[in-house]
């Protein structure tokens, strides 16, 4: 409750004066509802104005509109066949007049309107000879010469939805992000028998692996937010997900938590689940995007890679709940809620793959991480071993961030 | 002739099977009358209904859609020569006069694509002008661009009628005179700074000056090959002969069995080095700038650079279509690409 309406309390006047009942604001003679619509109305008025007339002169310039088309994926659903599926993130609509792939004119059918308006998509469908494990770029020409290009890295059939695909993306998804959270949880005997001091050397090291997680989700989500078309603001969705999250999720621990939202130790795991699972969410998007676009192959190392990096994650699950006795059902449900969104993602990014969707979710995964690593300093603070400066724990949290550094060389391409 | 309907349009209405276009094909080598429309050409098969790697044919690489009406006609501009308004002076020399107006102009690149230029007279290429040696030339030069410009003749001519160091303002005039010399294929183009953009903007056309004997009869036509920045890079979109990329493709320039064909082709492509001219199922005689009478080479392609031109005089004893294109095959395929359609005499 705000209280700056109140005049300065003398100086010594006790703290609970300012609880004091805030004297009734001057009140005219409109209704509230009034006050508060008066401006919406007129903001209302004043749009239906513009688009009647037309904007004032000022806002008129004899510059040629500002073009932006985004290619968002191009698909080679059949050999000599490609798909360009395209956006207008621009503030004008935009006329794509020619094709040319590779430098060449090329015939091409447009589903809809050469006139894309704004947020609008399209498919391109062009009957061109691509080759087998070769580059490819695709330039639409607009109507004003503009040119705006996408690249096929390497040719290869695009994945179409059946069965195949449908298991080879949730078997990507169970390799890289189910089975080493699995295996990660059965350290849980282990840090249940360890000392004291070790669980809080094993509680720094979950914390030093988020913490890369976290910055990791964060990075991903500002280097994505690079390709989502401006109109929808990329930046702005990282900023959304990195706050939101967090603050959601102190609301909800309000609402559910006890007194001043302090969490039981089970709660801390279920958020560090629920954390590190947005996180492999748009790992697993990636993973998808990359192998349906022939950036990655899925070979033996590639596998070993993720094993090892995401074997850490069940540990960190299980460290806050050392001292506990969780049910195996819950340990299932929180290798899970960790775990298959790899799969989830892994899917989505394999068939429909979306900058903006994977900004997002790497964006909320980075905001749930941020909670998880806070909810752990508190943790730390009603535990009576020296807090996170103890020189183990340093050495945890140091040990848990090169972990994830030296498994992540295996999975950088 | 029905055959002669298909439009690129529809190449990728699949609705017409392989064997209508066969057919479509054996129609397309009857007669001469069919001027102007899209003839179907056995050559040009079309793609069948499941495409797949080896499937693509020279009617894939292809733009879409057509020119928008009113736009100018490459098919009219490739055999229009202006030869000015003429008269004699009191000394018995031919006088031509001919007005060059500049003005800025969106023209059509390729269908759908617009392009910001500067033209003489609204064109790109400007108009043909055609003399013969030795006649009066009087250019009336008006500018009603947004910059400075001018025209540089080339040939034979006082220093002060060159146009490279009398810029004329916007809404200025002036009057180049001077005697056509010597008999050949000439250029002319603007050459006000910065000369790279008033080229590439559109300002250049081809000159003609006929040896006083003439050339022997033939079916003429101009061929400019120039290029387009679209979004100025400093790179070329779209390739062409006469602006517009693809158009003699899609509109077959049609020649007779056993007639002499005469083409003038001058290379005003900015930003590339070169640029070349290669015929199919036939060799040229090439007369390196028109300016000897006697073959230079008999060959199929010749490669120009900027400024430089031929005249390349051919004779097809094969009806059908046969292509002619730049011997780059990047140029070729942004735009720069046309057929011949040779017809056999009536029966």
């Amino acid at each position: 409750m705000s209280n700056v309406e109140l005049p300065a309390p003398p100086e010594n006047t006790s703290v609970k004066t300012s609880r004091a009942k805030p004297p009734v604001r001057p009140h005219g003679g409109l209704p509230l509802w009034f006050k508060g619509l008066a401006p919406l109305v007129l903001l209302a008025g004043l749009v239906a104005l513009f688009l009647k007339v037309g904007p004032v002169g000022v806002f008129r310039q004899s510059f040629p509109p500002v073009e932006v088309l985004t290619i968002e994926r191009i698909r080679l659903p059949a050999h000599g066949v490609m798909e360009v599926q395209i956006v207008n993130g621009g503030p004008e609509p935009v006329t794509v007049a020619q094709v040319m792939v590779d430098d060449a004119n090329w015939v091409h059918r447009v589903d809809g309107s050469r006139t894309i308006e704004r947020l609008e998509h399209r498919t391109i469908t062009i009957p061109y000879p691509w080759v087998e494990g070769e580059p490819h770029t695709v330039s639409l020409v607009t109507s004003t010469g503009l040119t705006f290009t996408g690249e096929v890295t390497v040719a290869t059939l695009s994945p179409a939805v059946d069965a195949r695909y449908l298991t080879t993306f949730a078997l990507l998804g169970v390799y890289a992000g189910v089975i080493p959270v699995f295996i990660g949880l059965l350290w849980l005997p282990f840090v249940r028998a360890v000392s004291r001091r070790w669980i809080d050397f094993f509680l720094s090291l979950t914390m030093g692996l988020l913490v890369f997680l976290g910055v990791d989700a964060l990075v991903e989500a500002a280097e994505t937010s690079a390709l989502v078309p401006g109109a929808f603001q990329g930046s702005s969705l990282v900023l959304l997900g990195l706050l939101g999250t967090p603050l959601i999720l102190a609301a909800l621990g309000h609402w559910r938590g006890g007194r001043r939202g302090e969490r039981s130790p089970l709660q801390v795991a279920a958020l560090i689940a629920l954390g590190i699972g947005l996180h492999n969410l748009g790992e697993g998007l990636a993973i998808g995007t990359s192998y349906a676009t022939g950036e990655i192959a899925l070979g033996t190392f590639l596998v070993i890679g993720f094993l090892l990096h995401n074997t850490t994650e069940g540990l960190g699950i299980v460290t806050p709940l050392a001292d506990q006795r969780p049910r195996f059902r819950s340990l299932i449900l929180l290798g899970a809620l960790a775990g298959v969104p790899t799969v989830i993602g892994a899917w989505i990014g394999g068939f429909t793959y979306s900058p903006l969707w994977t900004t997002l979710f790497f964006a909320i995964g980075a905001g749930a991480i941020a909670t998880v690593v806070y909810e752990l300093w508190r943790l730390f603070g009603r535990r009576a071993t020296g807090g996170l400066t103890a020189p183990l724990n340093v050495a945890g949290f140091l040990l848990g961030m090169v972990i994830m550094y030296a498994t992540g060389l295996l999975v950088t391409a | 002739m029905a055959a002669n309907k298909k439009d690129p349009e529809d190449i990728l209405d699949r609705s017409l099977t392989r064997r209508d276009l066969l057919r479509a094909g054996a129609l397309g080598t009857v007669g001469l009358a069919a001027g102007g429309s899209v003839l179907a050409i056995p050559g040009l098969g079309q793609s069948s209904a499941a495409p797949a790697q080896d499937q693509a044919t020279h009617h894939d690489m292809m733009t879409v859609g057509k020119l928008a009406p009113g736009s100018f006609d490459p098919g009219a501009f490739l055999t229009h020569f202006d030869t000015g308004n003429v008269s004699r002076l009191p000394s018995g020399q031919v006088l031509r006069e001919f007005e060059l107006v500049a003005e800025d102009r969106e023209i059509e690149v390729a269908p759908g694509v617009f392009y910001p230029a500067w033209t003489y007279n609204g064109q790109v290429p400007g108009p043909t002008i055609r003399c013969t040696e030795g006649d009066r030339l009087r250019v009336r030069f008006v500018n009603r661009g947004s910059h400075a410009h001018s025209i540089h003749f080339h040939g034979i001519h006082p220093s002060g009628m060159d146009g490279a160091f009398e810029p004329v303002r916007r809404g200025e005039s002036f009057v180049y005179e001077f005697d056509a010399e010597p008999f050949g294929l000439h250029l002319y183009h603007c050459h006000t700074v910065p000369i790279k953009r008033h080229i590439h903007k559109g300002l250049y056309g081809a000159f003609i000056i006929d040896p006083k004997a003439g050339r022997p009869p033939a079916r003429e036509m101009v061929m400019v090959m120039n290029g387009f920045d679209t979004n100025f890079d400093n790179e070329n979109e779209i390739y062409a002969v006469n602006t517009v990329a693809f158009h003699y493709q899609k509109y077959p320039i049609q020649v007779r069995q056993g007639e002499l064909v005469r083409v003038y082709v001058v290379n005003v492509t900015e930003f590339d080095l070169l640029n070349s001219f290669h015929i199919h199922g036939n060799l040229f005689r090439l007369y390196r700038t028109g300016t000897d009478l006697t073959r230079y080479e008999w060959t199929d392609v010749v490669a120009l650079c900027q400024g430089e031109r031929a005249v390349l005089e051919f004779t097809y004893n094969h009806p059908g279509p046969f292509m002619f294109h730049a011997h780059q095959s990047e140029f070729a395929e942004l735009g720069w690409s046309g057929v011949f359609l040779v017809q056999a005499p009536h029966v």
